[in-house]
């Protein structure tokens, strides 16, 4: 048995409308890459619309690092390409032919690969993006040796979706995932699961890897908490990290030779009538999955969790990275002496409002900011939901400052912007933390390049 | 309700960009989300957020001062009663006290908000709750008998130097309060000085010393009793005087976790080794005072619990604090036995440690620093 990871400071935000556990198949017509979900990325277009493309049919590369192309999830058509202001690329809209078949990029028996041939295969099918590094949280960079790669098993944020549900008799694709990364660091595979999250054979019997145990609540599956606990990043460290269920596209890949972009994703959220997984694929349009299926017409879409995840349209896509979609209300309403009345049924994690009373109450929250923005003003708060040995307040204010020395000292290579999601959430303050966080890991990207 | 919220939004569009009373926007702005909270939504970051707000903290804190300020109502008429040699009934001594303070309270908070209101308005900033609980503790830690113009101009003093200039609430060094307060004793020793200021309109013969006065002095020979002391049959500052309804704040206050017990509890500790090691000493009468008498006298407990937590001034790392309190309550007993010009220590206290807390903060982090570095070395050897 391998040794549990306590983690103590945190926060479970208790929420209506968690996913039933059954998967169906999500018939998605349409299919979106959208360039924003990889950070730091200057999309290079390497097709126009119009063109037919294949699963692993390249669509644009990054100006800043050329080796990296990004492919597409599925078969069909590249119809849209849709653009923002300053004509920022925002989405690249491919329509299914239904098919879904993948250019071949021939299977292999892995213990016969060295390290160049691997990323070079998984550079060319476009599953490297999955593929991710710490400090900054952008993607891996393929002249790097990392020294170890974090799988994430379980995810501890609000209505998260249930890993052991996701790699469901995946097995072999997963362990064949699993003997790919480990070709690629000359240090070990840490596979992260939860206590009481997971209780998967997929993960318990993976082999060639260090399976580690975590406990306690969110942030413990923030991979920022698994590495500050098992492996931290110094200065100049490199270290990557992927979800599980990533892995299983690349063991697909180097299985069959076809890049098979499947994910189950979840849908959850307090408006969902009927909330369950679906299987779909990477980027898939959420339309079927929310037409008749949500209560009311003013709500939030996110694609991802309540904490990290990104606004999207009723109509929008699944992001990259994500194998969740969340719909709650918005809270777009005026409170009558909001702010001194008891509040009996409203949340909050302070003492101030009597919800501490029942904690295991489960609520339906809407996306009101709850009062204005101010300076920070409440210390030792934020401490409370970060487990990290890092001083959060004084760390946002060399940030701000724009203070690159201190921000290193300080540890800032050890964190990502979702690391703050709770300390924002229960800021009275209002302060956007996790927005400053990722401009000073930016600024920090560019000072150290 | 819907009415009331009706006519806002009609009048809304006149104070915002562009409306002829724009140059009212952030009084309008504070007048509105007074009534209703915002209807505002999380535009990045997470998309839900805690109920809690800036109004809500500090209302909690002005709750915690209540019972405080109701007592000392009480005792201020009490105490002048006394000391005409009257006896009154409950209703007379908190109808005398309230004609004594409510007027104090009104011109702090009508000075204190006036320039706060101001400050926003050309800096076109939202209104900052933080002078709502500076309002209210300074009726609490100025002697009754302050002349309201004084008190006037130590509000402003405070407001606009003690914060305003740091780029107010948030930003401040020093607790706007007891800039405030030592304003008054700096500005005007010869009004506030003595005993006379510390009940109101006393008799002349009567000696309305305050239990540090008479220690000051040395007159230990009708020294309070503990008890009274305890529970506040003192003269002194509205607020200060009963340990008992400071504590019944300081539950609240540590209830809802809105002070950091580490504080007060250091605070407390610091203030009783400092008696206990002039016990110990023992050179004259006051050292030999017993130390717990030094938590129930003056406005130690008050600061204590109200002033020393402060979460802008103090120490914001959680091993910081722990210096931060202890040093205050040694040093304000130190003073209290040896300054002979002055008989309280706690606020000069409590300032001195409130500019020295991000030193103490400093220290911390460079602690945490030279820890990472470590690791790095470590890793980078073997």
């Amino acid at each position: 048995m391998s040794t549990i990871y306590f983690v103590k400071k945190g926060l479970d935000i208790k929420l209506i409308g968690e996913a039933e556990k059954t998967i169906v198949d999500l018939d998605a017509k349409r299919f979106a890459i959208k360039p924003p979900d990889f950070i730091g990325c200057f999309p290079k277009m390497l097709i126009k619309e119009g063109d037919s493309v294949k699963a692993g049919t390249p669509l644009f590369f990054d100006k800043y690092r050329e080796n990296i192309i990004y492919t597409s999830p599925i078969s069909g058509k590249f119809v849209e390409l849709k653009r923002g202001a300053k004509r920022k690329i925002l989405e690249l809209i491919i329509e299914s032919d239904g098919k879904f078949e993948s250019i071949d990029f021939g299977s292999a028996e892995i213990s016969s690969l060295d390290k160049t041939v691997v990323v070079e295969k998984m550079l060319k099918s476009g599953v490297w993006p999955l593929l991710r590094q710490r400090p900054y949280s952008v993607i891996a960079n393929p002249d790097d040796s990392p020294k170890s790669i974090f799988v994430t098993a379980f995810d501890s944020s609000p209505l998260a979706p249930d890993f052991d549900l996701l790699v469901q008799g995946r097995e072999e694709e997963f362990q064949t995932g699993l003997d790919v990364l480990a070709k690629l660091t000359t240090g070990k595979v840490h596979l992260n699961t939860h206590k009481e999250l997971n209780s998967s054979q997929v993960f318990s019997s993976a082999r060639n890897v260090q399976v580690n145990t975590f406990a306690g609540p969110h942030p413990s599956g923030n991979v920022s908490v698994h590495i500050s606990r098992i492996d931290p990043i110094n200065k100049g460290d490199v270290v990557w990290y992927i979800n599980a269920q990533d892995v299983i596209t690349i063991g697909t890949l180097f299985s069959t030779g076809k890049y098979d972009s499947t994910r189950v994703v979840a849908l959850t959220g307090s408006e969902v009538t009927n909330p369950k997984y679906y299987r779909a694929h990477i980027g898939a349009n959420i339309t079927n999955m929310v037409v008749n299926n949500i209560n009311g017409d003013n709500n939030r879409y996110i694609s991802g969790t309540v904490l990290t995840g990104t606004k999207i349209e009723s109509d929008g896509f699944l992001g990259f990275y994500d194998a969740q979609i969340t719909v709650i209300p918005e809270g777009d309403y005026y409170e009558f002496f909001g702010w001194v009345l008891p509040g009996f049924g409203k949340w909050s994690f302070s003492k101030t409002f009597p919800a501490f009373l029942s904690p295991n109450k489960k609520y339906r929250l809407d996306t009101n900011l709850h009062g204005g923005k101010r300076a920070f003003v409440v210390t030792g708060l934020y401490e409370k939901v970060f487990p990290f040995d890092i001083y959060p307040m004084q760390l946002m204010k060399a940030i701000i400052v724009e203070d690159i020395d201190l921000m290193e000292n300080m540890g800032i290579y050890e964190i990502d912007a979702e690391d703050f999601a709770l300390c924002e959430v229960i800021d009275p303050s209002k302060i956007n933390m996790q927005e400053i966080v990722r401009n000073g890991l930016e600024l920090m990207r560019k000072e150290m390049s | 309700m819907k009415a009331l919220r009706k006519f806002l939004d009609k009048q809304k569009p006149h104070f915002e960009k562009g409306g002829k009373f724009h140059w009212l926007w952030s009084t309008f702005e504070g007048m509105e989300s007074f009534l209703f909270v915002s209807n505002a939504v999380t535009t990045k970051g997470a998309h839900i957020r805690d109920s809690i707000d800036m109004k809500r903290t500090m209302t909690v804190v002005i709750m915690a001062t209540l019972p405080a300020l109701f007592f000392g109502m009480w005792n201020v008429g009490y105490q002048h009663f006394l000391s005409l040699g009257e006896t009154t009934d409950f209703w007379q001594n908190m109808g005398y006290g309230a004609l004594k303070l409510i007027p104090i309270i009104i011109v702090s908070y009508g000075v204190g908000l006036g320039i706060e209101f101001y400050f926003a308005q050309i800096n076109g900033h939202e209104i900052n709750e933080g002078y709502l609980v500076t309002g209210m503790l300074i009726p609490l830690i100025v002697p009754p008998n302050v002349p309201l113009w004084i008190l006037a101009i130590a509000v402003a003093f405070a407001v606009v130097f003690g914060k305003e200039v740091f780029g107010g609430t948030g930003m401040n060094v020093v607790n706007p309060a007891l800039v405030a307060r030592a304003f008054l004793f700096f500005a005007y020793p010869g009004d506030m000085s003595g005993d006379k200021v510390w009940i109101a309109e006393k008799a002349d013969s009567y000696s309305g010393a305050t239990p540090l006065g008479d220690a000051l002095v040395g007159n230990f020979d009708h020294f309070h009793t503990f008890s009274d002391m305890f529970f506040g049959f003192i003269p002194g500052s509205a607020g200060e005087t009963s340990t008992l309804m400071i504590l019944i704040g300081a539950v609240i206050l540590l209830a809802t976790g809105m002070a950091s017990w580490r504080i007060m509890f250091s605070v407390f500790t610091g203030g009783l080794v400092m008696g206990l090691l002039f016990n110990w000493w023992g050179a004259n009468e006051y050292m030999e005072l017993p130390a717990y008498y030094h938590l129930v006298m003056g406005g130690f407990a008050f600061g204590a619990v109200f002033m020393a937590t402060d979460p802008v001034t103090s120490s914001q790392t959680a091993k910081g604090q722990w210096t931060y309190g202890f040093l205050i309550g040694m040093i304000a007993v130190l003073i209290r036995v040896f300054n002979p010009a002055y008989p309280e220590g706690m606020m000069l206290a409590i300032l001195l440690m409130n500019v020295f807390a991000p030193l103490i903060d400093h220290y911390v982090i460079e602690s945490n620093i030279k820890k990472r570095l470590k690791r790095l070395k470590v890793v980078t050897n073997s």
